[in-house]
């Protein structure tokens, strides 16, 4: 074959030493640099609530919160997480209690078959943390960019979040009104 | 991916003798352009330098000039950033546009310019704001560095380390997203000064990002979305591809310049 395939000096296989906070406990792993966030998060510590949508970085099942920021963990090396504080799906509920945002999806039916759910919570989530309980129906439908989803048409997911953020801030105030199909 | 190995320096001289040290390294930023490229074994570095250590290659400084973005920082904090929206405001618009949340999270400028994709953002901003690129051992002003379709005058591993935006007058971005890759089909960055109008255009043109100097003319005697109505951009240098014809771009790229030019006008 041409040169092209066979890099300069091959690498030897070598790893990595990760320690990162996940929902809260801390993690220490030795892992293939090549070793994806998701991998991470799903084959070693077998946090499955993280999906893999995609392998080309636009779908945002797998977004996950870094440090408080939302990322898409397909797109992050679990080398570039050393140090830092990530929060998925499984960290939000607090004992058996859905966090209010999980429930405002469950009470809207913001989900049918649910791949993109945890991704598009986390979203929601570093939306409500970046504008506040009173974010727009536009500011929701702008900041859900990223996230696909191929089951509801995205309406009852505009609906929830606009709940799940009324809930977060503790009130049924005046928030995004999303008008009623 | 291929496998590679991964280096983590703290300061900027460790990176840089890995990276002279070894061609087939590759510098790693946000990440958002490079890691897609390895998943699809698209690119096979060696080693991966990742640049989040080194200190002082993020941040946002207000200058006698203008604003200083360093390499580092995210779309996300430039789109927030207070002083890049007293500035240059039309700069943070843009870096909002980039993408999508989670992407802005992560993507840095550095990362944008030195992979210079022809249907990226921050290149038109760059180009008409005539910044200065500012690398580990010299500065590049927009006119030298941007050098055709993914080339610029970086040389290998050279490393951008911030940039150097000017104030002008008034500035406006108008982008026409692609909607499934949300990079832009024609992006149109104006900036005025007292000495001239730049227009620089970007993903539309078959060599990257482009200056279009007739429009430019036109809109510095008459600073009107109007007096861009009697122009007609050549496609013969546009992109022409599933999206769109060059003839299509060349209409989206009038539009968007009279949509920008509207917004401050
Ligand atoms: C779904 C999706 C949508 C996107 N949409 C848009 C869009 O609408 N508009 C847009 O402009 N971009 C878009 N991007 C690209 C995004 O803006 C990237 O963040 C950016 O192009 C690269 O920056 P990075 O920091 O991620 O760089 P990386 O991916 O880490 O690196 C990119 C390249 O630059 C080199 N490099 C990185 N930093 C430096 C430095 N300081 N000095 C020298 N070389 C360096 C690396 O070696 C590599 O070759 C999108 C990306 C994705 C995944
Ligand atoms: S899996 Fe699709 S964006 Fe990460
Ligand atoms: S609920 Fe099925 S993809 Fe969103």
């Amino acid at each position: 074959m041409t040169n092209l395939a066979t890099p300069a000096s091959p690498p030897k296989s070598e790893t990595v030493h990760v320690s990162l906070t996940v929902n809260g406990k801390p993690v220490t792993v030795e892992v293939d640099p090549r070793t994806l966030l998701v991998q991470l998060l799903r084959d070693h510590l077998l946090l499955t609530g993280t999906h893999v949508g995609c392998d080309t970085s636009q779908c945002g099942a797998c977004v996950v919160l870094m440090d408080g920021d939302a990322v898409k963990s397909c797109t992050v090396l679990a080398a570039q997480a050393d140090g830092a504080s990530v929060t998925t799906i499984e960290g939000l509920a607090a004992g058996g209690t859905l966090h209010p945002m999980q429930e405002a999806f469950r009470e809207n039916h913001g989900l049918q078959c649910g791949f993109c759910t945890p991704g598009m919570i986390m979203t929601a989530v570093d939306l409500v943390a970046h504008h506040g309980p009173g974010l727009t129906e536009q500011q929701i439908r702008e900041g859900l960019d990223g996230n696909l989803c191929r089951c509801t048409g995205y309406h009852n997911i505009v609906k929830s979040i606009a709940a799940g953020a009324q809930a977060m801030a503790g009130g049924s105030g005046s928030g995004a009104k999303v008008a009623a199909e | 991916m291929y496998s590679f190995h991964y280096r983590r320096p703290t300061a900027l001289n460790e990176a840089l003798a890995v990276l002279h040290a070894d061609s087939e390294a590759k510098m790693l930023a946000g990440g958002q352009t490079l890691i897609p490229t390895l998943k699809q074994r698209l690119a096979q570095p060696t080693a991966l330098v990742d640049l989040s250590r080194i200190a002082g290659l993020s941040g946002i400084q207000k200058t006698a000039e203008g604003v200083t973005i360093g390499a580092m920082t995210h779309h996300a904090d430039v789109a927030r950033s207070p002083i890049v929206r007293e500035v240059i405001p039309a700069l943070a618009d843009l870096a909002g546009q980039i993408g999508d949340a989670a992407v802005r999270n992560r993507g840095t400028l550095g990362g944008s310019l030195a992979n210079n994709d022809p249907t990226a953002d921050y290149p038109a901003a760059v180009l008409a704001l005539n910044a200065v690129v500012s690398t580990d051992h010299r500065s590049i002003p927009a006119d030298a560095y941007f050098q055709g379709l993914f080339e610029t005058a970086l040389e290998e591993g050279e490393i951008i380390v911030a940039v150097e935006f000017p104030q002008v007058d008034k500035a406006a971005y108008a982008k026409f997203r692609n909607p499934a890759s949300r990079y832009a089909m024609a992006g149109v960055f104006v900036a005025k000064t007292a000495a001239e109008v730049r227009v620089a255009v970007t993903g539309a043109g078959q060599s990257g990002v482009f200056l279009w100097e007739e429009a430019g003319d036109v809109l510095a005697s008459d600073f009107s979305p109007a007096a861009v109505d009697k122009l007609a951009l050549d496609p013969s240098d546009l992109m022409s591809d599933l999206h769109g014809s060059a003839e299509y771009r060349a209409q989206l790229v009038k539009v968007m310049t009279k949509r920008a030019v509207a917004s401050i006008a």
